[in-house]
């Protein structure tokens, strides 16, 4: 049984040359009940726009920690890092041109 | 060279009886399971093509009534876009190709090809569904309020059936990109590759990314019909134009879906018919990736007088006058390849200097449509219509034929009436462009689309275009004929009747089960025109 | 992208390598298409991160709908988001990444051998997310209730009466959705519970486990952002 990050036998492509320990996800774990914590808290002050940028930050950190350890992204190859990568970037085109529209409506035109 | 023998075992005699096909796991049966279906909606979708075009030859609207007249179009576009274009050249040619062409024993996935046929199926008989109970009325596009709150038509069966069918799409790339990656034989480098798998990768890149934002607009679509929520609904606060902006986001990715296989195909005829590598085969690859990248970049030149803010029309406008760049590209790299080639004019080469000249065309009237002052004036007229069709026909459906009749040797072991196929190629020109051509004149003259009455100054356009298509539908019926005759009846063939260079010409015609009795080693370029053909046989 | 190295290795003299002997429980775990349990594998791995790819884009466009709607009429989303239940909501998201935890440590179960641990740690997630869609029940029981859920029975006092509606909308669409992907997961676990009872995984073949895992972790992820920007809108005004 493989004991904290030692390399199993296999080819140099990803998970199984990887066993992770419990601890570290436990303290994963850990992590994300305090960002829970955290983020409900902080929603009940009144911080103006910094709620909102709060709360998505710390829901980014979350996801980046789920991504980056249960899914072992930190161990994969490059190619699985490419399809997160691309999976984020084309929501954000999704996302930016879109309210390229939206946020543009009320600009004055000519004349 | 050797008389022709028919192989004693390959993929169609290995297994008689419905279940051998129905259950088959072999990405060969499956290619050809698919080509029965989209030809059966090519068809259906045709039909719903020649009555529009009999309407219109009239300018009176009196062969049918105006909310018939809209089901008309609106299941034309749908059974031919979702159904027929989308799948037609990835779901057949890619299927039966891309093991082949990449040296291994099939997908990555075969359950999931098969399933991706019965998820294709369950969608078309939820299309037909819609169809025969009542049709649907929205146009291809299901525009918002009308589709969600006005239309009494078969709205939300037709956005579940579409929804549906999605799926297949989104299943076929996901299995065309892990073969790509994970299942090239040895020795073959993504460098080394045929490019029209370059094309497949590209393509498969665009199901995956743009197809599951479709799924989710038409889920939005039938949970307005059925719940009233009100995305798009003014009177609650939505924006139809969210409806607008979500569906092209999908829906301009998607005729790059329809074309980026032809020209994959495009790629594979020239080299063979010119007996030369493609030109500048890096560029060509590299540009299947950036139309694949900078079509997500355009849908807003769809929605130009829709009413979103001028300054997104404006970067949607300059982004589309870039999207072109890599399709030129193309063009210029096929016509270099064919300067001091030894071409042989054979049906496939018609086939893609067909798709070559009609391409252009439809292209350089995507850019006079991509400028916003000119679009103002000919958007939602016959020119946008004339456009689109000079490439999803001129350009897809000739490449598909160029690539069906290329590989139909491989595919059925026989051999096609050389002389009809030709007569048929010409005709299909013919037809195509007394169809097509006179549809620019007509939008620039000021003919709406959508329309079946116009006024009597355009009747001798419309006239022209109607026996256009009649000699179209002509074309297209001779080729259904000689290919099914040939598979009884069609001379035997040679298992590479072209000397043409590829993995998939190595084996026999038609291919054993398993594609190769051994998976070779690959040391040489994917068009090595050069070295005598034999030493490419493993 | 495209990868630089030749692609799989063993094949040293083109011929094709017969599979090594990899029979468990009666049935060989390598599949014909495949020369080798690792070329299997990273298909498998593959094939999951690019359907989860798939998954992304999917609730992209509700994303994009909730981006749009939210910047149009702050107000509304605010009085509409405070009809929610702030602690069902933290309660699931709780629920969900210990879910995530026990996912984790099931995988690992499975890399190494554990056939024990590897169904307990199945099971155990199973019962979390049944917890979850349990909670879930209740509130949406609690909304229709409330007269909250658009098409149905829906009233909002208010100046917000009309564009609340497109808030709760999106609530119903946007959860329910990831409901219903919560209950293919639970499928999921069942058939993986099947298998695993049945000794079908072992260090060298466990790619089902894996892949089923990164679903339930993508599930969790959807749900990590789905909690604040439906329920912690301008909370602070309560």
């Amino acid at each position: 049984m493989g004991q904290g990050g030692q390399g199993g036998q296999g080819g140099k492509y990803g998970l199984t040359d990887h066993i992770v320990s419990p601890r570290v996800y436990f303290a994963i774990y850990a992590i994300l009940l305090v960002g829970t914590y955290l983020t409900i808290q902080i929603a009940f002050f009144d911080l103006g726009p910094l709620n909102t940028i709060a709360a998505l930050t710390i829901a980014v950190l979350k996801a980046v920690l789920v991504v980056l350890f249960f899914m072992h992204v930190r161990h994969s190859t490059p190619l699985t890092w490419a399809v997160v990568a691309g999976s984020v970037f084309w929501l954000a085109i999704l996302l930016t041109l879109t309210m390229t529209d939206y946020l543009t409506r009320g600009w004055r035109t000519y004349g | 060279m050797t008389t022709a023998l028919v192989p004693p075992r390959h993929y169609l005699n290995e297994k008689y009886g419905i279940a051998s096909w129905l259950l088959t796991r072999d990405h060969k049966r499956i290619a050809l399971l698919y080509l029965a279906s989209v030809t059966a909606f090519f068809f259906l979708g045709g039909a719903f093509a020649v009555l529009i075009r009999l309407d219109l030859a009239t300018p009176a609207g009196d062969l049918v009534s105006d909310d018939t007249y809209n089901k008309l179009f609106t299941m034309h576009g749908v059974i031919m876009v979702w159904f027929f274009l989308i799948p037609v050249i990835p779901s057949v040619l890619g299927n039966f190709l891309v093991p082949l062409m990449i040296g291994a024993k099939d997908l990555a996935f075969p359950r999931l090809n098969l399933a991706s046929w019965y998820i294709y199926v369950l969608g078309a008989m939820f299309t037909t569904y819609a169809v025969v109970t009542g049709g649907l009325d929205t146009g291809w596009t299901f525009y918002t309020p009308f589709s969600t709150v006005s239309s009494t038509t078969n709205v939300t069966s037709a956005a579940i059936g579409i929804f549906i069918t999605g799926f297949s799409s989104i299943l076929t790339g996901l299995n065309f990109i892990v073969t790509i990656h994970r299942m090239r034989a040895p020795g073959m480098t993504w460098f080394r590759m045929p490019l029209f798998l370059w094309s497949m990768y590209a393509t498969s890149l665009i199901f995956v990314l743009a197809t599951p934002v479709l799924a989710i607009t038409l889920l939005l679509i039938a949970a307005e019909r059925v719940f009233h929520f009100g995305f798009f609904d003014p009177a609650v606060g939505g924006d139809p134009i969210l409806f607008q902006h979500l569906f092209w986001f999908y829906s301009h990715p998607a005729v790059y879906i329809m074309v980026l296989p032809a020209m994959g195909v495009i790629s594979e005829l020239v080299a063979a018919f010119c007996r030369k590598p493609v030109f500048g085969y890096n560029f060509v690859a590299f540009a299947s990736l950036a139309i694949a990248v900078l079509g997500f970049l355009v849908w807003g030149h769809h929605m130009f007088v829709a009413g979103t803010s001028v300054y997104a029309a404006m970067i949607f406008s300059m982004l589309s006058f870039l999207v072109a760049i890599p399709s030129a590209i193309k063009v210029f790299n096929w016509t270099a390849t064919m300067y001091k080639g030894s071409i042989a004019w054979e049906t496939p080469m018609l086939y893609a200097i067909g798709f070559i000249g009609l391409f252009t065309i439809g292209g350089l009237t995507g850019l006079i449509l991509a400028t916003i002052g000119i679009d103002v004036h000919v958007t939602d007229t016959y020119f946008v219509i004339a456009h689109f069709h000079y490439i999803m026909v001129g350009g897809t459906i000739m490449g598909y034929l160029g690539g069906l009749h290329f590989w139909w040797p491989k595919i059925s072991g026989r051999l096609y009436n050389e002389f009809l196929a030709k007569v048929s190629a010409a005709i299909i020109f013919i037809g195509f462009n007394l169809t097509f051509f006179p549809q620019f004149i007509l939008g620039y003259l000021g003919m709406p689309r959508r329309y079946h009455a116009y006024p009597p100054e355009f009747q001798v356009l419309n006239v022209l275009s109607s026996a256009g298509a009649s000699i179209l539908g002509l074309g297209y019926l001779i080729p259904m004929m000689y290919l099914m005759w040939s598979l009884r009846y069609g001379p035997i063939a040679h298992f590479n009747p072209w000397g043409a260079v590829g993995l998939e010409w190595t084996t026999s015609s038609p291919p054993p089960t398993e594609n190769f009795k051994e998976i070779p080693v690959v040391t040489w370029d994917a068009y090595d025109y050069q070295a005598p053909v034999e030493s490419h046989v493993a | 992208m495209p990868d630089a190295a030749i692609p799989h290795a063993g094949h040293p003299s083109g011929l094709t390598v017969s599979a090594p002997d990899h029979h468990l429980a009666g049935r060989s775990a390598l599949a014909h298409q495949f020369d080798s349990l690792e070329q299997q594998r990273e298909a498998s791995t593959l094939g999951i991160w690019v359907f989860l790819l798939t998954e992304v884009l999917f609730f992209g466009g509700l994303f994009v709908t909730y981006l749009v709607y939210r910047s149009s009429y702050p107000g509304a989303f605010v009085a509409a988001s405070h009809e929610l239940l702030i602690w069902a909501g933290g309660v699931n998201t709780v629920v969900l990444i210990t879910s995530s935890l026990t996912m984790a440590l099931a995988v690992r179960a499975a890399q190494t051998g554990n056939r024990r641990q590897l169904v307990w740690l199945l099971v155990a997630t199973m019962a979390l997310g049944t917890m979850f869609l349990g909670i879930k029940a209740f509130e949406y029981y609690t909304e229709w209730v409330e007269h909250h859920v658009p098409g149905l029975n829906y009233r909002f006092e208010g100046e917000y009466f009309r564009t609340a509606q497109i808030f709760f909308s999106l609530y119903f669409v946007m959860t329910g959705l990831h409901a219903a992907h919560m209950i293919v997961g639970l499928g999921i676990m069942a058939v993986l519970l099947v298998l695993s009872l049945r000794g079908r995984f072992t260090p060298e073949y466990y790619n089902p486990i894996e892949a089923g895992g990164l679903y339930w972790h993508f599930v969790d992820i959807v749900w990590i952002f789905l909690f604040p920007l439906l329920y912690l809108i301008g909370r602070h005004a309560h």
